[in-house]
């Protein structure tokens, strides 16, 4: 409960923000980081509490954010019908290349190889198909107002990233105490020991991939709102996977937290390189993989390992 | 159905790509077999290697081949030190830490060339980029034999060490057994970072063989990480033959694929064979069901 208590304050603190806060620049830094941590959330589920580490999560958000545009643009949808329809195609394509892999048993690096070809799959076919707008992508039409997903002000924008992060943190919440949680995170530490004890380790991580495949999907789809547009390298690109799988590593897997607060350290690191080193190209990232190699090498449970030391919920090192 | 005359100079130009491919995963399965650790970070790597040598052509005017005894032994030491002193280091033991730690690597090398080099796309002129030659009928540019011949040759050399030589057997000794090969005194640390540098020596003779017929640019490596997992996975993790044959098998694919459904459809038959082995036979064409 007292989890439920911090989830539910941290939302409404942030919700307040714009009242202190008149700053578009700052705003945005929130929004973008809020976005980041959803991306990190939406990992975190099948590669924190399912062990399962993804390499091309993008392939989710590119297909929810597709689904956004080609929804909105060709068939002429609501907004939010197509957000709906997002959340559900990324759904569908976790479960698609989780009954795939998942069946022939792929683990470890062979399951990190086969999410990344999936995502360049996707991105040759979208690269090609007139469908998706090829490789010119595709532009979402200015119509600012609610019903349309789309906001004059940042404001807007704020509470519409929040919505999915309390959706995302209330995941997680419920992951940690429930029982399909429990199977999640026993298939994780042991698979062969969870068969033997009776969990369905296939269904119990095919449920983790599909959670996990319509929040990205949810990131896809804001991404399309907040940008107006959406091509092949930004929807299946190695970026967005890279993105989703930095924030839970250097925060902390299989934690509640974790990924904002991984999200927070590395938005707040690429402005410090930006103040720093001025706006050159690469440098926040060349920084995001010193980061990474650095908390591999000697955090490798991420910041908040650094808070519980010995408590007995924080995932194995 | 296509005409032989123009599906021959597709198949041949296919092979001789396909044996830059294999010597890229001749690396790649090395370091698998012995490691036991998928090297994210190799596409980025031969990128560094194109780099060499591109500055070594521009800078000091050194051919492309004749920069194969400066670029083999460079990466080769860039390969021990990474293991020796990153990617060891970080391990802990996991497999996952050193697939995360290779990805970092691969992130930092491709943004340095980034920042340092801009997005630009680079190619060199040399006397025989354009010089072709006849092959039954069928026009290959001379670079691209070069390659083939020199891929292979460099193939041949690696398999020559790693059978004949004292290195060798406690390369694949530690392949094997790590503990018993410790019991029995070898320095397994010592062999791992060798195994590395031997595999990124492989992208230094590759780079040289590339480059004359090829480009470079940050993201290089990107192209080809892909298309050297499929072709390991292919032939079988840690299987040499398999690499050499799978190289070759692929290099087949993508040109006959080119021709068939256009330059971008046709990269996706080499994704979807990497899936399909990956579900139906991971352990490759010529590799042991672990």
């Amino acid at each position: 409960m007292k989890e439920l208590a911090g989830i539910l304050l941290f939302c409404a603190l942030v919700a307040l923000a714009p009242q202190f806060i008149s700053s578009g620049v700052t705003l945005n830094l929130i929004i973008m980081t809020l976005y980041a941590a959803l991306l990190g959330q939406a990992w975190n589920i099948l590669g924190g509490f399912g062990g399962q580490f993804s390499f091309g999560h993008a392939v989710f958000f590119g297909s929810g954010a597709y689904a956004m545009a080609v929804l909105q643009v060709k068939f002429g949808w609501n907004a939010w019908a197509a957000l709906a329809a997002a959340l559900a195609c990324g759904a569908a394509v976790g479960a698609f290349i989780g009954a795939l892999s998942f069946r022939y048993g792929l683990k470890g690096s062979y399951f990190a190889l086969v999410t990344l070809a999936f995502a360049e799959v996707f991105r040759i076919l979208s690269n090609t198909f007139t469908f998706t707008g090829a490789g010119v992508g595709m532009m979402l039409p200015l119509k600012e107002s609610t019903a349309d997903l789309q906001f004059a002000d940042k404001t807007g924008y704020l509470y519409l990233i929040l919505a999915f992060v309390l959706a995302g943190l209330l995941v997680t919440w419920w992951l940690k105490r429930s029982r399909y949680g429990a199977w999640l995170q026993a298939v994780r530490d042991n698979e062969d020991s969870a068969a033997a004890l009776g969990v369905n380790v296939f269904r119990v991580k095919l449920g983790a991939i599909m959670i996990s495949g319509a929040l990205m999907a949810a990131g896809g789809a804001f991404y399309v709102q907040l940008f107006h547009y959406i091509d092949p390298h930004i929807a299946y690109g190695p970026a967005v996977s890279v993105e989703a799988l930095l924030g839970p590593i250097i925060g902390g897997m299989g934690t509640l937290w974790g990924p904002l607060l991984g999200a927070a350290v590395l938005h707040g690191m690429g402005e410090l390189t930006r103040a720093l080193m001025g706006d050159v190209p690469g440098v926040n990232l060349i920084a995001y993989g010193v980061v990474l190699i650095l908390m591999v090498t000697f955090l490798p449970r991420g910041i908040i390992g650094l808070f519980h030391r010995k408590t007995k919920d924080a995932p194995r090192a | 159905m296509l005409e032989l005359s123009i599906l021959f100079p597709s198949v041949l130009n296919g092979l001789t790509t396909g044996a830059v491919y294999a010597l890229i995963a001749l690396g790649l399965t090395l370091i698998y077999g012995v490691l036991h650790i998928i090297n994210f970070a190799h596409g980025a790597a031969l990128m560094v290697a194109l780099y060499g040598v591109y500055f070594l052509q521009q800078r000091a005017g050194i051919d492309p081949y004749v920069a194969l005894p400066i670029m083999v032994p460079a990466m080769f030491a860039f390969g021990y030190a990474l293991q020796r002193f990153v990617i060891g280091r970080a391990s802990h033991g996991k497999d996952e830490n050193i697939l995360l730690v290779t990805l970092g690597i691969s992130i930092i090398l491709e943004n340095l060339a980034l920042y340092a080099f801009k997005s630009d796309t680079r190619s060199i002129d040399t006397a025989y980029t354009l010089t072709t030659v006849n092959l039954a009928g069928a026009l290959i540019s001379l670079p691209k034999v070069v390659a083939f011949g020199g891929a292979l040759a460099t193939a041949a050399v690696l398999l020559l060490v790693l059978g004949k030589t004292d290195l060798g057997r406690a390369i694949r000794a530690c392949a094997k057994e790590r503990q018993g090969a410790r019991l029995v005194g070898i320095d397994v640390d010592h062999v791992f970072a060798m195994s590395f540098g031997i595999g990124l020596a492989c992208l230094g003779a590759a780079a040289c063989f590339l480059l004359p017929a090829y480009y470079v640019n940050p993201t290089v490596g990107n192209g080809f990480v892909l298309i050297a997992f499929t072709i390991v996975v292919l032939g079988g993790m840690g299987s040499f033959t398999g690499a050499l044959v799978g190289g070759l098998l692929i290099g087949v694919v993508e040109s006959v694929g080119g021709l068939w459904l256009g330059e971008s459809l046709g990269q996706i038959g080499i994704f979807l064979i990497f899936i399909a082995v990956l579900l139906f036979r991971p352990q490759g064409l010529f590799g042991a069901r672990s």
